[in-house]
């Protein structure tokens, strides 16, 4: 600091500037605001305010009040204001009426009015003096021109259109680069007048402009390239082009470092880039933004930088060296970009303001383009105009602004958003690890975290270089936490298992169940195995019945109707019983099933079921129970439980099945409500009653015809099709494809086909990776949607070489075309094999299948006599 | 009424809908329908504009490849081809961007549920009695669900929406009244606040359908014929409306009167266009010689703001707004009419401290995203759209005359362009423009086919149009800047 501040004081000539973050009360808003070049006046342009302050160590003090006369007019009205850097007399100023002023701060009189130029037709969005010319001006204007004035004349010397040359030649194209040394620029001026050409499709204007006369005495003392300008111009056949064909200007400004270049930047969103000379087409064009480029600024050092600024709220610095103007920092701002200036002494540090919404500047570094480096917050309504108080002091930043006041900010007093910006991150490791990084006390409200202390696995072994575009270190940091994954937990050796061991066609629907239920058991998925279960029973029941002791409760319903409770497996003992009905239920804490079926109040006491009891399981819900097959007990952890899961089971057994109902229960609360109400008789560790269910409670009354007849499977594809999606959802995309194989046609039509499509396609991906190729295949070929089932069909060419030249066979797979020789004859037949060919893997001898299956049943030797012993499995 | 004896038999066809319901104002004969005892809808066979020949009109079919694109995802998006399109089919390049920036407001992401957006179209295009517009989103937003309940008028929607009522009662009328307070009050109701997002939203659907709502009435625009069914996709309470109440009782003998002016004022009219010809080439002459001065300048446009309010039609007859329509705005009475009579001060907004390329443009494309990018195209197009004619002149640069009517328009809204000489307005826009232009902005349920015939008489159908896009986008910008500047300072 101490260096840089030493710099600053060389470059000011021995009087550091000083002076503290003050701001005084303006009578009206301000447009725009200049710094003369002492750095010790500011002049504030607005529609109704034109005045000059003097910047004093403590505050501002109003030196000069340039709105002066009666009525108040519109050339007045400022839109931009400049002071030129050569002369502390001289200032510009553009009206909202089109009109340039300029204003001489010598004259003796009070008004200081100096020179009107009314060539503009529209709004005067900017104006700006030549950085080493004392005479030159430039404007630019809503009616899409550019002028230039010398300030000895009354008219503009040149005018520059913003209308594109040719159609469709924007999009950052280059139209053409020209170098051309100074020292030749008077002949090539000649040509200036005649090249000056309109478009084919431009109407003829109503009015010709008449060519101003000049008269050459009044051209004595210009620049040579301004007087050699001047004739080709007065003849210029054309004139300007009609206003409202070409884009408004918004800014232009001069390049510190070119003489003759200037940048001018447009609503359209290009930036053309001017030779002063040559005002018949631009150097080059190319498009900055999308939408208007409300301004821009040459780098006060760098030769070839330009930062523009966007409605699109986008800064971007350009590379203008290149043959292609580079786009070489951008930066991202939360509104639009009303006016960008290069910090001084600062190489990549730059101040914009907004015109909308967002009333505070900000500097930005453009190498860290994502967290402002400083923030001016003092304004309370959008700021409109900004300057760095000298050029080069790099802390006093002048601003002006709607909310009319004009304010010193002072760089050591402004807010650095980086304190409170500390990184905030969340990722997921490959182990399926979750770390993420928030501020501290965020994370330390939360109870029972503590921050991550580093990863004890893995040791860190990278360690980066600091870089000044890195994020800001140190200032304001975040907790980092991880949630670590249980080793093995993140295991999917479960997946490649169930997949290789399902099986998913070729045997009859209740052996697949079956088969894959025990597969799902053996793997510790109760669930998985008892929804196939389920489904065994739902879709093949009948068939499978036969005879067995029971030893479940049985309840007498009446003799109508019975209203289910929750829901459970409903079946008849015996055609012969007609309405005995049997249910079964068993709540969570209570080791007895207790039901009370109906309002005749039978209450039934299923006393101490064996395998219920010596479950360790603490809840289950007993459904049905067995006779000596252990493994067709299946107890439902209610972790695991899910209200979309059908919990009432009965597995079929020995007797004869002829209604099952499986519906979604209410809910384990539901039951809790009944266990705990009056109804609950005595001792609850023995047994719960349940009240009588009214039919309000009752999810499905059944019908007395329901005993007849047995429920179609089509009743229960919708529960299916939900359960079916019940698992995709939770991940198990396995279960859904495998049980959609299984049941076929059963369940295909209710699910639609995208859905399916879906389904497969993740399964058959999920596969791949784990390298399943077999099952992968098998799923493929099982599946029915067409786009699954021609994944088969893809790529399935096999290629093939000559085998004496070793070229590929590209016609036909029999015959090389360049050595013209039948490539696989068979040792058999001697004939070419067109279809199926076999070789043994040992002599490499071989011919049509049916040929040498044939041989080798007759002989053990290679047909082709070389003696091997060819082996066929 | 007049038109009921003369003109009956010419118009049988065309008050078919009247005659099924038996209009009395305009005692269309109900007579063949009743033998048979069965009400059939039938097509009203002007095509698409009241105004404009159907000849004129693209036949749907005929359109190229690129226009068929438009159509068939209008098609697609609506699920009709309505009159408005094929009126504005005349000028492709803006119907584009109209359909797209409609589809996006009524279809696509926002953060207003789609029956409000709908039923937010009812209300704007109720305040100027529009009942093309109020029974087409009627239908949309029973279609997506609405409450009909809702349709019963303003009193029966969610208080939220009744809020909104105020806002758009002083948007369609008054755009220059609305002031910060009025954003608060919409912002800040406890339960029943709108979100600024909403707000933005709103606002755009308001203007948009207050500026369509112009189009609809300058340019004519027929009743959908609901083919099939058409009394079942028009809602019985809405349906019972009139042709007569839509033109206002003028529709039919203006035709033959007109037609009949129109014979002896060839001549004239042929002058007309020439004499505005040389007008503009005068102005661009003497731009460059003669300068007003300030004061001229600043007093051009008083003149032209203050005369703007008294521009009016001379056959401005007294019409009861339609009855069925009106139910969805309580105030009948706020009309731009009248406080024009009392010479009210319509205070100067400066274009230069309030845009809509610079902050309107940023604040709607803040809160309701891609939007703002969607009417700057929209303004765009608009604005720049020339096929350098003027009636049977060819190769014209019409940008002053398309600028003074713009601005005149803004003129009319007190919105003040620093850098334009009001004069010139005078100069190009003559009497009989201007009351059309200032009927179809601020009172369009007013306009005549006399209106719609007397200005630039010479000109093609299509310019009209052309104008009419023009009128609908300056009054929409208008509106919103109001709006916006409201909701701006509510903000700062």
């Amino acid at each position: 600091a101490m260096e840089k501040m030493s710099r600053v004081t060389t470059a000011l000539g021995g009087s550091a500037l000083t002076g503290r973050t003050m701001h005084c009360h303006l009578d009206a808003p301000a447009n725009a605001i200049s710094v003369c070049r002492d750095a010790a006046q500011v002049v504030v342009a607005g529609r109704s305010i034109f005045k000059i302050y003097a910047i004093e160590d403590e505050q501002f003090v109003e030196k000069l009040n340039l709105r002066v006369g009666r009525k108040p007019s519109l050339n007045l009205s400022c839109a931009d204001v400049v002071w030129h850097q050569m002369d502390e007399n001289l200032l510009a100023t553009a009206a909202t009426n089109g009109v340039v002023v300029t204003w001489n701060l010598g004259r003796p009189s009070r008004n200081k009015q100096d020179q009107l130029f009314t060539e503009h037709k529209r709004t005067v969005n900017k104006v700006c003096f030549h950085p080493t010319e004392a005479h030159v001006l430039l404007s630019g204007s809503q009616d899409g021109f550019m002028k230039c004035f010398d300030l000895r004349r009354k008219d503009s010397v040149s005018t520059f259109s913003g209308e594109a040359p040719e159609a469709g030649r924007a999009d950052g194209e280059v139209l053409w680069v020209c170098h051309r040394p100074p020292d030749v620029f008077p002949e090539s001026t000649k040509k200036v007048g005649l090249e000056v050409s309109t478009p084919p499709s431009r109407p003829p204007r109503l009015g010709r402009r008449q060519a101003c006369d000049s008269s050459p005495q009044s051209l004595q003392g210009l620049p040579p390239w301004l007087l050699s300008l001047l004739e080709p111009l007065t003849f210029s056949p054309h004139g300007p082009p009609p206003a409202g064909q070409s884009e408004s200007v918004r800014d232009v400004q001069f390049s510190i470092r070119d003489y003759f270049t200037f940048a001018s930047t447009f609503e359209n969103g290009n930036v053309q880039l001017w030779d002063i000379r040559r005002p018949d087409r631009c150097e080059r064009m190319f498009t900055a933004h999308n939408g208007p480029v409300f301004c821009c600024d040459w780098h006060p050092e760098d030769r070839g930088w330009l930062a523009t600024g966007g409605r699109d709220k986008m800064v971007k610095v350009w590379d203008m060296t290149t043959h292609r103007a580079k786009e070489v920092h951008c930066v991202q701002t939360i509104a639009s970009v009303a006016r960008v200036k290069w910090r001084p002494e600062c190489r990549h540090h730059l101040a914009t303001c907004s015109m909308m919404v967002d009333h505070n500047i900000y500097v930005w570094d453009v190498r860290r383009p994502f967290v402002p480096a400083a923030m001016f917050e003092e304004h309370r309504d959008v700021t409109t105009g900004i300057a760095w108080r000298h050029p080069h002091d790099p802390s006093f930043l002048l601003s002006g602004s709607k909310d009319s006041t004009l304010c010193q900010h002072l760089f050591r007093d402004a807010s650095q958003p980086v304190e409170r910006a500390n990184p905030e991150g969340l990722c997921y490791g490959l182990f399926g690890d979750l770390a993420f990084a928030a501020k501290e006390s965020l994370v330390a409200t939360e109870s029972g975290r503590k921050p991550y202390a580093g990863d004890r696995r893995h040791p860190i072994f990278f360690k980066r270089k600091l870089d000044p575009a890195e994020p800001f270190v140190g200032l304001a940091s975040s907790a980092l936490s991880v949630f670590e994954i249980e080793p093995g937990s993140g295991s999917m050796s479960w997946f490649v298992d169930t997949a290789e061991r399902y099986a998913l066609a070729g045997r009859p629907l209740a052996e697949l169940c079956d088969h894959n239920a025990k597969v799902a058991r053996e793997l510790g998925r109760n669930q998985v195995a008892q929804t196939w279960t389920m489904l065994r029973i739902i879709y093949c029941s009948p068939g499978l019945a036969s005879a067995t002791s029971l030893n479940h409760s049985v309840g007498k319903g009446s003799s109508c109707g019975v209203p289910l409770m929750n829901s459970f497996n409903l079946k008849d003992m015996a055609p012969g019983l007609g309405s005995e009905t049997r249910l079964d239920r068993s709540k969570g804490d209570t080791r007895s099933d207790t039901v009370l079926l109906d309002s005749s109040a039978t209450l039934i006491t299923n006393e101490d079921n064996e395998e219920t009891e010596g479950s360790d399981v603490p809840a289950d819900y007993l459904l049905g129970d067995v006779e000596g097959e252990e493994e067709e007990l299946y107890l439902l952890d209610p972790e695991h439980a899910h209200p979309e899961e059908p919990e009432y089971v009965l597995p079929q057994e020995a007797f004869p099945l002829r209604h099952e109902i499986v519906d979604t229960p209410p809910g384990p609360e539901h039951l809790q409500d009944k266990a705990d109400s009056p109804h609950v008789s005595g001792s609850e560790a023995d047994a719960a009653s349940l009240a009588p269910v009214d039919s309000s409670f009752s999810l499905i009354s059944i019908p007395h015809a329901l005993y007849d007849t047995r429920l179609p499977p089509d009743f229960f594809s919708a529960l299916v099709c939900d359960m079916l999606r019940f698992y995709a959802e939770q991940g198990d995309v396995q279960m859904a494809v495998s049980v959609l194989i299984v049941l076929g046609e059963r369940v295909r039509k209710d699910i639609d086909e995208q859905t399916q499509e879906h389904w497969y396609a993740s399964y058959i991906d999920l596969l791949q990776r784990f390298c399943l190729w077999n099952v992968s295949n098998q799923v493929v070929k099982l599946s029915t949607s067409r786009a699954i089932s021609c994944l088969n069909q893809a790529s399935t060419t096999l290629h093939v070489n000559c085998s004496h030249c070793k070229r590929p066979m590209s016609s036909r797979g029999w015959v090389c075309d360049r050595c013209h020789r039948c490539a696989s004859m068979c040792a058999v037949c001697h004939h070419v094999v067109k279809g199926l060919f076999v070789w043994c893997q040992g002599c490499s001898h071989g011919g049509h299948l049916q040929h040498i299956m044939k041989w080798l049943e007759g002989s053990s030797h290679c047909p082709a006599g070389c003696g091997h012993l060819c082996e066929y499995s | 009424m007049r038109l009921a004896t003369t003109a009956n038999e010419a118009y049988t066809a065309s008050l078919a809908v009247s005659e099924l319901l038996g209009c009395k104002r305009c005692g269309g004969g109900r007579g063949q329908d009743e033998e048979l005892g069965i009400r059939i809808p039938r097509p009203l066979g002007h095509g698409p504009s009241r105004f404009i020949p159907e000849k004129e009109i693209l036949q749907v079919g005929s359109e190229d490849a690129q226009m068929h694109t438009v159509f068939a995802d209008s098609f697609a998006a609506l699920g009709r081809l309505d009159n408005i399109t094929l009126v504005m089919v005349f000028h492709p390049q803006y119907l584009e961007s109209f359909l797209k920036t409609q589809h996006y407001l009524l279809q696509m992401d926002g953060p207003l549920p789609l029956h409000y957006r709908h039923y937010i179209g009812i209300m704007a295009a109720a305040r100027h009695q529009c009942s093309y517009l109020v029974n087409l989103h009627v239908n949309d937003f029973l279609h997506v669900g609405g409450d009909p309940k809702w349709l019963n008028g303003l009193e029966n929607a969610p208080q939220k929406l009744q809020n909104l009522g105020e806002l758009n009662k002083v948007l369609a009328h008054r755009p220059w009244l609305i002031t910060k307070e009025h954003i608060e009050g919409l912002l800040k109701a406890e339960e029943h606040s709108w979100s600024l997002a909403e707000l933005v939203h709103a606002v755009v659907l308001l203007t948009h359908y207050h500026s369509l709502a112009s189009f609809t009435f300058g340019c004519g625009i027929s009743p959908e014929i609901h083919c099939d069914g058409g009394h079942t996709f028009r809602p019985p309470s809405v349906s019972n409306y009139c042709i007569c109440d839509i033109t206002n009782g003028n529709h039919s003998v203006d035709e033959t009167q007109v037609n009949s002016a129109g014979n002896v004022s060839v001549s004239d009219s042929f002058f007309e266009v020439e004499a505005l010809m040389e007008k503009m080439r005068q102005l661009q002459e003497c731009r460059d010689e003669e300068e007003a001065s300030q004061e001229e300048m600043a007093s051009r446009f008083e003149i032209e703001k203050r005369e703007s309010m008294f521009v009016f039609s001379s056959d401005d007859e007294e019409v009861t707004p339609a009855r069925d329509v009106s139910r969805h705005f309580e105030d009948t009475s706020y009309g731009y009419k009248d406080f024009s009579r009392h010479g009210m001060h319509v205070p100067t907004f400066r274009v230069q401290d309030y845009c809509w390329e610079d902050h309107g443009y940023s604040l709607v494309n803040r809160l309701y995203p891609d939007v703002g990018q969607l009417i700057d195209e929209k303004f765009h197009i608009a604005y720049n759209l020339t096929y350098n004619t003027m009636a049977m002149h060819k190769d014209v640069d019409t940008s002053m005359l398309r600028r003074a009517i713009w601005n005149y328009i803004h003129c009319m809204f007190g919105i003040r362009y620093d850098d334009y000489d009001y004069g010139e307005i005078n100069q190009l826009l003559d009497r009989s423009f201007k009351v059309y232009i200032k009927t179809v902005v601020c009172t369009p349920e007013k306009v005549t086919k006399r209106m719609y015939d007397s200005f630039w008489r010479q000109f093609k159908h299509s310019e009209k149009v052309h104008v009419n896009l023009l009128l609908i986008e300056a009054r929409m910008q208008a509106e919103l800047l109001y709006a916006l500047r409201a909701i701006t300072r509510y903000m700062t």
